[in-house]
């Protein structure tokens, strides 16, 4: 079932939680509402279940408009994330509730139901645990089961609320991969809210950024991750080096340094941003950022490094794979020269953009050819 | 005999101690010394007592009316409690401690109150009256005035259920396709029942003792609206000790057993919360 959101708005008393909203989602797809807390993701998630009602706007499943029609004959499948399982019911009762309540004809006689029932607690991997009450599974026991109880409708749409936000990390992981997998199964459309980027990139098909009750970014995983549309979609997608820097006679220049060549006719103050991972070590006569090594840290599989700009002390992380020929150079006190494989360029209005006016533009975008 | 386990924490024998000693301080000893005057009596002279008219429609009038108020109260305090947690209102705080004003007032003052009210003479009586329809007086006179007493039992012990009720269980019933009714009946009731039978256990408890909102909207009939506890003083002033005390008894072995019963069914309303607790697996060695 496809999905179409038109300019949907929400407002909470004088605070506006949602603006303007337009989203189509694709039958099938697996999509992240992906934002910090606040950014109007779950008010729009609850917006397309009924559990709320937007102010403004349409919600289409497949062409049919459903604003009026009542939460319980939506047809959703949605999963809270502290369960909401029904405690005094056992595992069984919880996943067959949705055909109980069916009325007259269309409920199925007990022994389907129960069949169903275990169907789906195969489905989930937890056979044999439909007696247990709720309190005696664990966190990501009772998440399945609560998927496996939004199952048992066949809901064309799947509303998942932080679904894995109250467990802990281990278990988090092992869950993303199986809904991936249940997923790949069933083919419902599904959308998941998160506040956990790696969440978001690891799961989705496509990735809603949201902030401040918009939509900052809407992409596949690569084109979110590759390409931000701004710097706050930069900034939330994982850690970044944030350089204050100058367009000049067509260069880039970061604390006196001419770091890249850059084509374009502008001039002035912007901000580079560049991810730890993308910064490598340069050969000497190759353009670049000459720093000061500051401490090397193994974690992992990630060998991170703590640099200085000399000029300016600021410092930038950079993050290079253990078995990378790089590590060797990294050495306490020492300079070396970085190259930036790849980085955003942004114009800096600082005082504007810090009163949340504007957005600052992208200028540009670099990429190096790694083979030189 | 040892029905501890070490513990790090000290205190268990010392607690249990304190606990036996103040409970048949305060509570047993008194209560035996019930069982022990109504033994001066012998059997048959107990069994004539019990079997007495007046006695028995005692008896039966005040666990009646106290059951009948009790579950008036559980329904209808269900409610309160419920617009309470659920809604806002214009003088809500001041409805709130009104709630409370039963368990203050001098229970006499609401009797004297009620009977103001109902008499054939009074603000609502005198409407009834012609109608056919005696309030004082008579045992409906006595389940109004137990309604008042026992109302802030059942709103106190089902309120904070209420409050701390997830809204998403609600939320998630709808979205399976429950009726508003079928998610009150299925999934609302059904965690509220032990706090519910807390709460009525406590206003029938309450209403079993009531003497004093009682005795002035009674009327105090033998045989129709004389209760129990009337009539155990009414045997001490005519100095008939052992007379009251096999009442009083007759009445503790029958609170008794009731409570006993309702703690029974509470404890079975919480059946999910306390059965097999050992056999929790973590995730891995529940996979099959």
């Amino acid at each position: 079932m496809d999905i179409t959101l038109n300019t949907i708005d929400k407002q909470f008393g004088q605070f506006k939680a949602l603006d303007n909203i337009d989203l189509h989602i694709e039958s099938g797809e697996l999509i992240a509402l992906l934002g910090p807390s606040g950014s109007g993701k779950t008010t729009l998630l609850r917006i397309i279940a009924g559990l709320e009602f937007a102010d403004g706007g349409a919600v289409y499943f497949g062409g049919e408009d459903v604003v009026a029609i009542p939460l319980r004959k939506r047809q959703i499948g949605f999963v809270f994330q502290h369960y909401a399982l029904f405690k005094h019911m056992t595992v069984r009762d919880n996943v067959s509730f949705g055909l109980r309540v069916r009325k007259g004809e269309t409920r199925p006689d007990k022994a389907v139901i129960r069949r169903r029932a275990d169907e789906l607690l195969d489905l989930v991997q937890l056979s044999g645990l439909g007696d247990r009450y709720p309190h005696q599974l664990s966190g990501g026991q009772r998440q399945r089961v609560a998927l496996a109880r939004a199952l048992a409708i066949e809901p064309k749409v799947l509303l998942l609320d932080e679904p894995f936000g109250a467990l802990d990390a281990k278990v988090r992981k092992e869950l993303r991969q199986w809904l991936r997998e249940l997923h790949q199964k069933t083919g419902v459309t599904t959308l998941f809210v998160t506040h956990d980027q790696e969440e978001a990139l690891e799961l989705a098909d496509r990735v809603v950024i949201m902030s401040g009750g918009k939509i900052a970014q809407v992409g596949s995983v690569d084109e979110v991750y590759e390409r931000p549309a701004s710097p706050l979609v930069f900034d939330f997608l994982g850690s970044t080096n944030r350089i204050p820097a100058k367009l000049q006679d067509d260069h880039l220049i970061v604390g006196g340094q001419q770091i890249a060549r850059y084509n374009g006719n502008q001039t002035g103050n912007v901000t580079l941003y560049v991810r730890p991972g993308d910064l490598r070590v340069a050969g000497v006569s190759d353009p670049g950022l000459d720093v000061t090594v500051l401490n090397v840290q193994r974690t992992g599989p990630i060998v991170r490094v703590t640099v200085e700009i000399p000029p300016t002390g600021q410092r930038l992380s950079v993050e290079v794979p253990h078995l990378h020929h790089d590590v060797k150079q990294f050495v306490p006190q020492q300079t070396v020269r970085l190259r930036l494989m790849q980085f955003s360029v942004f114009a800096a209005e600082p005082d504007l953009i810090n009163e949340g006016v504007l957005t600052p533009h992208l200028i540009g975008r670099e990429r190096s050819r790694l083979a030189q | 005999m040892t029905f501890t386990s070490r513990s790090a924490l000290p205190g268990f024998h010392l607690a249990l101690g304190y606990t036996l000693v103040y409970l048949s301080l305060i509570v047993l000893i008194p209560l035996a010394g019930v069982f022990f005057k109504a033994a001066e009596l012998g059997l048959a002279e107990i069994w004539a007592i019990l079997r007495s008219e007046r006695v028995l429609s005692a008896l039966t009038l005040s666990f009646g009316t106290a059951l009948i108020a009790a579950a008036l109260n559980a329904i209808f305090g269900t409610l309160v409690a419920w617009v309470f947690v659920r809604y806002d209102f214009p003088g809500k705080r001041l409805f709130d401690t009104m709630i409370d004003l039963p368990f203050a007032l001098p229970t006499a003052v609401a009797g004297i109150a009620l009977t103001a009210l109902y008499a054939g003479n009074g603000w609502v009586g005198q409407w009834l009256e012609p109608l056919g329809i005696k309030i004082a007086f008579t045992p409906v006179g006595i389940i109004i005035a137990l309604l008042f007493i026992g109302l802030p039992f059942v709103v106190r012990t089902v309120e904070p259920v209420l409050r701390d009720m997830e809204k998403e269980l609600e939320e998630a019933a709808a979205s399976l396709g429950a009726s508003r009714w079928q998610t009150i009946r299925l999934v609302l009731l059904p965690s509220l029942l032990p706090s519910l039978l807390t709460g009525f256990a406590l206003a029938f408890a309450r209403g079993v003792g009531e003497y004093g909102s009682v005795i002035f909207i009674a009327g105090n009939l033998p045989y129709v609206s004389e209760i129990a506890p009337l009539l155990i003083v009414i045997r001490l002033e005519e100095f008939d000790y052992a007379g009251a005390t096999v009442v009083a008894a007759a009445m503790l072995v029958i609170a008794f057993v009731m409570l006993f019963v309702i703690n029974s069914l509470q404890a079975w309303s919480n059946r999910h919360k306390v059965r097999n607790q050992s056999l929790a697996l973590p995730v891995q060695g529940a996979k099959q």
